[in-house]
């Protein structure tokens, strides 16, 4: 390296001075970002790096650990409530997903649509995003309290119900509860992802379509969405990846109840992890949902790369 | 323009029937937040009847506030951990990543690209899978248990989309301006803290803001990492007055809690909502 230099700078005789300063300003580029790779590989390559090793290993919390090749993957792959925990989790992506967006789909077409007062309602449906997911756990278990709560009592009291019926007490009902708050809370997230996409539509396309006698509906099927491609996919891997890994709300309103039905994939391995202390077992399940979610990312991301509909 | 006239002109009833929508879903949206509010400013033994009406009816009361300091060492020193956690991670993240844009976007060294895909992608990689080893360095470290280990770790967490963010918003400042200022032979620290951070301003404001508010609420790592009850930050501690760890649940109190929690995250995103959409858009964008 230092003779290929070297003979570089006797070959041209005006570069000593350059190619040297060069040099330095990569040493000074490497030391502004070295503080940020510093972090990522103490916090975030050597974790992963750890966590593919720790898969491989009997690893108790104390205590010495153990090499035993891919017995942790082989029962894993036996583990009966690993893949209940894994098919709620799906289920619950593909509910809350579907959920979410025919709430925001709605939301972010009335709130483009010029109109006084729109400032205040898009701020308004926007406010439960900043609201951290313990916090609105945290205030909707207390809603959805049978005796202190809100839902129970104000059904009784409008004579919807002849008793109190505890919310939290039934898969379906707990289920659909979640689902309900964790739309409040997300929907304004994903109405101002899709607003993006529905400012970047040209306004003439809409109105000559208008002009050519199509319907809003047409308009809709035919302009908006075909338009919206990439802003929906990307919403959509938001969503994806953001429900794959619930566990706040499950473990705060529901802790995995009623009778271990709602506990998610992260709610497993938390607990085999942290409160069985199964560190290698932990890792190994980890593994697996992480690439799981890698897999499902790059599928979305081929979504999200291809041209628009109509360019 | 032809639209928004038209729209101007069209039927008051339209107009009408569409605000009591818009207002409706307003109500919907907001009076969770402003159910738990009212609700802990009741006294406690109100707060535990269920919230019909909204209101305190028997006169205000800090009463629930005053609960919740009596739980562990007190609401102050849960809600100082949460401060000091957050504020941290908010100045840290500012300038790893005002540093790092820096960087990535004025000077060339080796391996540079490949370095800042790498950094960017792990924010594929779900945290939540790496929690032991993270949970293990940092017990190798020394620093298990202290707001400054958890704080590392939700710095790094931000950095993707934070260095994301300052790159861009360091592209966007025209070359010429540094070099007028290299003619000046200013270093490039000075040219950084002098001529560029005022330019990239909104950048370093929405950095802190999504800095601020993720870490204030981050619930699965402060959980996992933080065993010793006096570290606890707001989430942990509200979460285990629920369960009743600290006696029979008191609902006014975790109210209050939850208040707490979430009043510094509203008026911040109000403040400064400009920044935060800018900041999903930028993502969006991309």
């Amino acid at each position: 390296m230092s003779s290929i230099s070297h003979a570089a700078r006797e070959a041209v005789s005006a570069a000593p001075r350059r190619r040297r300063r060069l040099g330095r300003s990569e040493w000074i580029g490497l030391l502004y970002v070295a503080p940020a790779v510093a972090l990522v590989a103490v916090f975030f390559v050597a974790p992963l790096v750890m966590t593919a090793f720790m898969s491989l290993h009997n690893w108790p919390l104390m205590g010495e650990h153990r090499f035993i090749g891919f017995d942790n993957y082989v029962a894993a792959w036996k583990d009966i409530r690993f893949w209940r925990a894994m098919n709620f989790t799906i289920y619950y992506t593909l509910i809350v997903t579907v959920a979410i967006f025919a709430v925001a789909f709605p939301l972010a077409l009335f709130v483009e649509t010029p109109r006084r007062f729109n400032g205040f309602y898009r701020t308004a449906y926007f406010l439960p995003v900043v609201v951290g997911f313990a916090s609105a756990s945290l205030l909707w278990v207390w809603l959805l309290n049978v005796d202190a709560g809100l839902f129970s009592p104000a059904a009784v009291a409008l004579g919807i119900t002849p008793k109190k019926v505890n919310l939290l007490a039934d898969f379906d009902l707990a289920f659909w509860s979640v689902i309900v708050m964790v739309v409040w809370k997300v929907a304004g997230f994903t109405m101002v992802i899709l607003m993006t996409g529905l400012q970047s539509i040209p306004a003439e396309l809409s109105e000559a379509a208008k002009i050519d006698g199509a319907g809003a509906f047409s308009r809709f099927r035919l302009i908006t969405l075909p338009m919206m491609r990439r802003t929906i996919a990307l919403a959509l891997i938001l969503s994806v990846a953001g429900s794959m890994l619930a566990f706040d709300q499950f473990y705060i309103i529901l802790a995995g109840g009623p009778r271990n039905q709602t506990i998610t994939a992260v709610y497993w391995i938390f607990s085999q992890s942290f409160v069985s202390f199964k560190l290698g077992y932990g890792a190994a399940l980890s593994m697996v949902l992480l690439v799981i979610l890698v897999v499902l990312s790059l599928v979305q991301l081929r979504l999200l790369r291809n041209p628009e509909g109509l360019e | 323009m032809t639209a928004l006239a038209r729209r101007l002109a069209g039927t008051r009833l339209g107009g009408l029937a569409e605000h009591t929508v818009g207002m409706l879903l307003a109500f919907l949206f907001l009076a969770p937040i402003a159910w738990t509010l009212l609700t802990s400013l009741k006294p406690p033994p109100e707060a535990r009847q269920p919230p019909l009406p909204p209101w305190p009816v028997t006169g205000l009361s800090l009463d629930s506030y005053r609960t919740l300091g009596a739980f562990g060492e007190g609401l102050g020193h849960y809600a100082w951990n949460s401060t000091v956690v957050t504020l941290s991670t908010v100045a840290l993240s500012v300038v790893v990543s005002l540093f790092a844009g820096y960087g990535f976007s004025r000077f060339r060294f080796p391996l540079k690209n490949l370095v800042f895909v790498l950094i960017l992608s792990t924010i594929m990689i779900p945290f939540q899978s790496i929690l032991t080893p993270i949970f293990l360095i940092l017990n190798t470290l020394g620093l298990q248990n202290t707001l400054a280990g958890l704080v590392l770790v939700y710095v790094t967490l931000q950095l993707p989309f934070s260095i994301f963010m300052m790159r861009n918003a360091f592209d966007a400042v025209p070359k010429e301006i540094e070099e007028a200022a290299r003619i000046d032979g200013a270093s490039s620290l000075a040219m950084l803290v002098r001529v560029m951070l005022p330019l990239v301003w909104p950048g370093v404001v929405t950095v802190a803001l999504f800095a601020f508010l993720n870490s204030w609420n981050e619930f699965l790592a402060a959980l996992v990492l933080m065993t010793d009850q006096s570290k606890y930050t707001l989430p942990i501690l509200m979460t285990a007055v629920r369960s009743g760890r600290f006696g029979a649940i008191d609902w006014g109190a975790v109210q209050a809690g939850v208040t707490v929690m979430m009043i510094p995250c509203l008026i911040l995103f109000l403040l400064l909502q400009r920044y935060y959409i800018r900041g999903l858009t930028a993502g969006a964008v991309k």
